[in-house]
């Protein structure tokens, strides 16, 4: 979309060099100086505020340092790494990340997939419909994780209480290890299903009409229509959408601050919440700025993933 | 960066695959209630936390805690309300503070991010800048982080300048996590602005910093304004920082406040929703001001339609 109308400046500056038509090449520099005096602000915060601090977290992620104790830093190379990757907590956490990752991110994937679709083939009232399923996902994570617990609550929680009047018993869903990892996927569900919804229908909406024409007059089944044309089209913007969720899922820790605190036991901990307790209740500094780095270093991958895919989606 | 997906509109009510006479004809029919009714299933379902944070917070305490639950009938109160802002005691509460603090934390770091974003946007666009792809991936990917992890050199780096327990330092990591953000976002609108403008400018004898402020710029206000929007609801709802670098009263935002209502051995879920009610019901009007750019707001400006 930009290729177009972007100047290629410095393209031209090396064919100007031999012959400098006078009055223009004052202007060219200026442009330069333009481009550098607008762009270095904004990558001076950025590397003020996120490289930095990140090069300082690799650095103690060599040493023993801790918060609480201060003294000196001392160098123990790789010994943090190592540490974490055998930890058999760890291991834990990483599982327990994993589940709920692909468990909250297919869901996700599945039931707004299925409603975009479902407004895309209504005629009437689509941008009500749609401005209503999106109001989970602006909610603020605390507000969110809040109600849920409200609604999940034992005793006094609406949740039970239409259980119970459904004849069905009473669960603790926050306070028991098998339903606090599952109630917490099924709270990132309601929030984020919008999100996947949304873009779906973006999709959806860009699929051009005349495909579906031409297919309905070789009679093609509803089916065939949806698997020949509907998905192949749609899913190269969905799977951006996966992607987005999945490192999102992945850096989650304000809903399982809220929600369950990590328990109980550990069982709701993922390794963004095991990161914050190494950190700040533990305040082994070293420990956890190397644990910090190892998921850095995955998120990175995903971002890759992520960008890879956002280019291919551009030239096509 | 800007990804076009033809030229589609999802709002855009008259839009549809089928020609509706088509399928309404006989099986059609029956189908088409049937999507209306699971539609009508899943939209109940997905509103009805929110219906039911709102009507808790205008219910009695007695009926807050019925068992089994109140749907219907229960003694409306605007009491909770009146706790959000006024203290016991009379005065300010510690929650009106926090949603002070909130609005100050919230606009000046989306102004820092706007004022410090849209430049580079423009540049981005207009200029051939070195390596250009590579800068806009690594902008990007500081958006990316774990806050959790970028909190840890955050705090000691905050410890050691004294910004620990300030707005500015809130105001500080707010702008650095969207000025990414508008940078993306941004550079999606100048691309839409045709470059031509501002050449047939400077071929009328501005420089190309007044062809951008005469003629650009006044453009792009609008998708300023959306992206502003966007900043300011990231900033607003944001929690973890919050949490980690601020902790007295006069300095918390909203979010660890609210959250602090849970802390103690009673909980006063009225109070909770009706605070919850108040802080959420801007994002739900500046989100519905923004609707049309939702899609690129909510991916950081990645994806366009």
């Amino acid at each position: 979309m930009s290729d177009p109308t972007t100047l290629t400046t410095d393209h031209a500056v090396q064919v100007a060099s031999a012959t400098p038509p006078a009055p223009r090449r004052p202007r060219r520099l200026s442009d330069r100086g333009l481009a550098v005096a607008f762009i270095s602000p904004a990558l001076l915060l950025l590397l003020g505020m996120s490289v930095f601090p990140l090069l300082w977290a690799l650095y103690l992620s060599f040493t023993d340092y801790s918060a609480t104790r201060g003294g000196q830093a001392h160098f123990i190379w790789f010994e943090n790494y190592t540490a974490i990757l055998t930890s058999a907590q760890v291991h834990l956490r990483a599982l327990t990340t994993l589940i709920y990752v692909v468990g909250a991110v297919t869901l996700q994937t599945v039931l707004g997939f299925a409603i975009a679709y479902l407004i895309s083939r209504r005629t009437h009232g689509r941008g009500l419909l749609t401005t209503l399923f999106l109001v989970p996902m602006m909610l603020s994570p605390v507000v969110v994780g809040l109600f849920w617990r409200f609604m999940f609550d034992a005793q006094f929680g609406v949740i039970n209480s239409m259980l119970g009047s459904l004849g069905l018993g009473q669960v603790e869903w926050l306070t028991q290890q098998r339903t606090a990892l599952m109630s917490l996927i099924v709270v990132d569900t309601w929030q984020w299903t919008p999100f996947i919804m949304l873009i779906a229908l973006a999709g959806l909406t860009a699929v051009p009409k005349y495909l579906y024409e031409a297919a309905s007059i070789d009679r093609a089944s509803e089916w065939f229509r949806f698997r020949t044309i509907t998905l192949p089209l749609v899913w190269p913007l969905l799977l951006i959408a996966v992607l987005f969720r999945a490192i999102e899922a992945f850096r989650l820790f304000d809903l399982v601050y809220i929600l369950t605190s990590g328990g109980p036991g550990v069982s709701t901990e993922t390794l963004s919440f095991h990161v914050y307790k190494v950190a700040f209740l533990g305040f082994n500094t070293g420990t956890a700025s190397a644990y910090g780095i190892l998921m850095v270093l995955v998120v990175m991958v995903l971002t890759q993933l992520y960008l890879r895919y956002l280019n291919k989606l551009k030239e096509d | 960066m800007a990804v076009s997906v033809d030229e589609a509109a999802s709002t855009d009510p008259v839009r549809d695959h089928t020609p509706p006479a088509r399928r309404l004809r006989g099986r059609g029919r029956g189908r088409s209630v049937l999507e209306v009714a699971l539609l009508t299933v899943l939209a109940v379902v997905m509103l009805f936390p929110v219906l039911w944070m709102i009507e808790t917070s205008i219910k009695e305490n007695r009926d807050v805690y019925a068992v089994p639950a109140k749907f219907f009938d229960f003694k409306v109160t605007m009491g909770h309300f009146k706790d959000v802002f006024v203290a016991p005691g009379g005065g300010r509460s510690a929650l009106s503070v926090a949603f002070l603090n909130s609005v100050v934390v919230a606009g000046v770091s989306t102004a820092l991010a706007t004022v410090l974003g849209v430049p580079a946007a423009w540049a981005y666009s207009r200029f051939a800048v070195k390596a250009k792809k590579d800068q806009l991936f690594f902008i990007l990917s500081t958006r990316f982080m774990p806050p959790v992890v970028v909190v840890i050199p955050i705090f000691l780096m905050y410890r050691q300048v004294g910004l620990i327990d300030t707005k500015l330092g809130l105001i500080l990591i707010y702008a650095a996590f969207n000025v990414p953000f508008t940078i993306w976002m941004m550079k999606g609108f100048v691309d839409e602005v045709p470059a031509e403008y501002e050449d047939a400018a400077m071929l009328d004898g501005y420089t190309r910093l007044q062809a951008f402020r005469r003629f650009t710029l006044p453009l792009l206000l609008p998708g300023i304004a959306a992206t502003a929007v966007f900043a300011l609801i990231f900033s607003w709802n944001e929690f973890v920082f919050a949490i980690f670098l601020t902790s007295s009263d006069s300095v918390r935002t909203a979010p660890p406040a609210i959250a602090g209502l849970i802390g103690g051995t009673t909980v006063d879920w009225g109070l909770v929703a009706a605070a919850s009610v108040v802080f959420a019901l801007p994002v739900l009007v500046f989100a519905y001001l923004v609707r049309k750019h939702l899609v690129a707001g909510v991916t950081l400006g990645a994806v366009r339609r």
